[in-house]
């Protein structure tokens, strides 16, 4: 069995990265509502006071200052829990970032349901639905420590609106130090020939252990990381689609707007081939531990496997 | 920015004004009432007390000017267009397929716009961002707000006020079109936001009352606004909703309907007929 070996949180590897990204750009100014301990914008907070400011509980305000500071040449990263920065900013985004074309980072932590004891109201299913459909974001969601600090590089380098989401619990270690990454291009961490597993965020690992289950059964499944829903992989996607014909998209996302349904509208043009999804349902989580919730929720090794086995039924049909 | 005395100001106004009857009669849709009440606030900034230039519109030192009540977007065209950053004659594409004079002021089309808006409340946040910029880069630019009455009643307003007096932003001026109608009806009658003085006043802001039609008021008092130090600063303008035409003025059917050709030919017939 692959070892579970715990890397950072990927909020964590954000926090330091800004600090790194701040000792070199002047331009770099963090902002955050009220929540800088959670999202660990504190870091940057304390070694630049005067880049930094939090706005006190309001996210909409604290979308339009970043907006006018993108408009002057300001590189703002803006963070908070996604559901709160999402929902709350969410028309703000709409206006004064995505159709005023701006340059602002949006990092939301406390993404998916393994949040945990905190419970439905601090958990989002919906962040990469709402952001996908705004004109001109690229989305991202890095599947571990090291993923997420190059991805912050990206994005800060990157010039143009882009939201990432971090999640709170520590996620176990998948790349090795210095694997480059590149907005928009997939990871195909292994190459198999009876299907694709096609995942994001902390379900990547998950992936990759089903990998090793379905392997013991003699099936092979490639894996991929989408570390960036948008713009997604095609390319990479329709190769292993063609290779393998079959897929099991899996993100730790309302079933309905995140990579599952990137992914079917993708396949659907370039390669339609039997996919199943591991995803949350139409349904709001609880509180409980993050792998409790996982497990509850339908999220885990075992789920992708299982889901595995009835895409590949309907393949041989 | 130029050196024009009060009269020819208003005659410029005045011209605006022109520019916008024919505008929304030729777009056959738009909003007169809030872009003739917030007309001689336009042209106070951009023919005498914004320092811009047409020809740089990226000029990093300019002021910045937002209109936050996006729907007055062809009084704002009008005074781009009189002030020179495109030809008077493309005004008429207004709202028209390809035309960079949308709807609703869209930065990505149109030098001169810093921002784009159309969705109530979010200019003042946009420029307490831009005037963080300033205060960062140690620049000497003022940053103006355009808000209206209707967007007092948005949530992010307050959010914005509350931070903007808390911070000690100055070279932040907001003036408030305030001509007392919002779509539905009186702001009295959908949710009045009086005592509005008071209101700002009690966020912080060094807070101005004046006749949002008196030319020479109107200088006088951004030019005294430019003054105050460490708080930001609202300017209450009453103003009249579709002023300076009779029949639109306090009258809400001009707020999002266009005038006929014929109100139009009265309208400018009336128009020519003001001495300055």
């Amino acid at each position: 069995m692959r070892e579970r070996k715990m890397g950072l949180a990927t909020r964590d590897a954000y926090g330091k990265t800004l600090v790194e990204l701040g000792r070199k750009n002047r331009d770099i100014f963090v902002m955050d509502a009220d929540l800088a301990k959670s999202t660990k914008t504190d870091f940057f907070a304390k070694e630049f006071p005067d880049r930094f400011i939090n706005v006190g509980i309001a996210e909409a305000n604290l979308v339009g200052i970043a907006a006018g500071l993108a408009a002057c040449g300001k590189i703002p990263f803006i963070s908070s829990f996604a559901c709160f920065l999402i929902c709350k900013g969410y028309e703000q985004f709409r206006m004064s970032v995505a159709f005023s074309e701006l340059n602002v980072k949006v990092v939301v932590s406390h993404g998916g349901i393994s949040v945990g004891e905190d419970g439905a109201s601090q958990q989002s299913t919906e962040d990469f639905a709402l952001m996908l459909s705004l004109p001109k974001f690229v989305v991202m969601n890095p599947s571990d420590e090291v993923s997420a600090r190059a991805l912050v590089e990206q994005a800060a380098k990157y010039q143009g609106p882009v939201f990432m989401r971090t999640g709170r619990p520590k996620y176990p270690v998948i790349y090795h130090e210095g694997t480059q990454f590149e907005i928009g291009k997939g990871m195909l961490l292994r190459e198999g020939a009876d299907l694709t597993i096609v995942a994001t965020g902390i379900l990547v690992f998950e992936a990759l252990m089903a990998s090793d289950i379905l392997a013991e059964r003699g099936i092979s499944a490639s894996v991929i990381d989408i570390h960036t829903l948008k713009p997604i992989d095609r390319e990479l996607l329709r190769q292993q689609a063609e290779k393998t014909g079959a897929m099991v998209c899996c993100e730790e996302h309302s079933i309905y707007g995140g990579l599952g349904s990137v992914v079917a509208s993708v396949m659907a043009e370039e390669c339609p081939v039997p996919i199943a999804y591991v995803a949350v349902q139409d349904t709001f989580a609880e509180s409980g531990r993050p792998d409790e919730l996982i497990q509850k929720y339908g999220l885990t090794a075992a789920n992708i496997v299982q889901t595995a086995e009835k895409v590949l039924s309907r393949k041989h049909k | 920015m130029q050196a024009l005395q009060t009269e020819e100001l208003c005659r410029i106004a005045n011209e605006m004004r022109k520019d916008i009857i024919r505008m929304l009669a030729e777009a056959a849709s738009g909003h007169p009432g809030g872009s003739l009440s917030v007309t001689d606030i336009l042209a106070a900034l951009y023919f005498k007390t914004a320092r811009h230039d047409p020809n740089n519109p990226n000029w990093p030192d300019r002021d910045r000017i937002i209109l936050s009540k996006g729907h007055a977007a062809p009084a704002l065209y009008s005074a781009l267009a009189r002030s020179g950053y495109f030809p008077v004659d493309q005004l008429m594409t207004l709202r028209k397929l390809n035309s960079p004079l949308q709807g609703h002021p869209d930065r990505r089309r149109l030098a001169g716009i810093e921002i784009s808006t159309g969705s109530l409340g979010q200019g003042l946040s946009v420029g307490i961002g831009m005037a963080l910029a300033r205060r960062l880069d140690q620049k000497n630019y003022w940053t103006y707000v355009i808000t209206s009455d209707g967007e007092m009643n948005e949530g992010q307003t307050w959010e914005a006020a509350s931070f903007a007096s808390f911070h000690k932003m100055d070279h932040l001026i907001a003036i408030m079109d305030y001509n007392k109608f919002q779509l539905d009806g009186a702001v009295k009658e959908v949710l009045d936001m009086e005592p509005m003085v008071d209101k700002w006043k009690s966020f912080g802001w060094y807070t101005f009352e004046i006749d949002g039609h008196n030319m020479e008021g109107i200088v006088k008092t951004i030019e005294l606004a430019k003054t105050i130090k460490n708080a930001p600063v609202m300017i209450i303008a009453h103003t009249i909703k579709g002023k300076g035409v009779s029949f639109m003025e306090g009258n809400n059917h001009f707020h999002g309907v266009a005038p006929t050709k014929e109100e139009a030919e009265r309208a400018l017939k009336e128009l020519d007929s003001h001495k300055f």
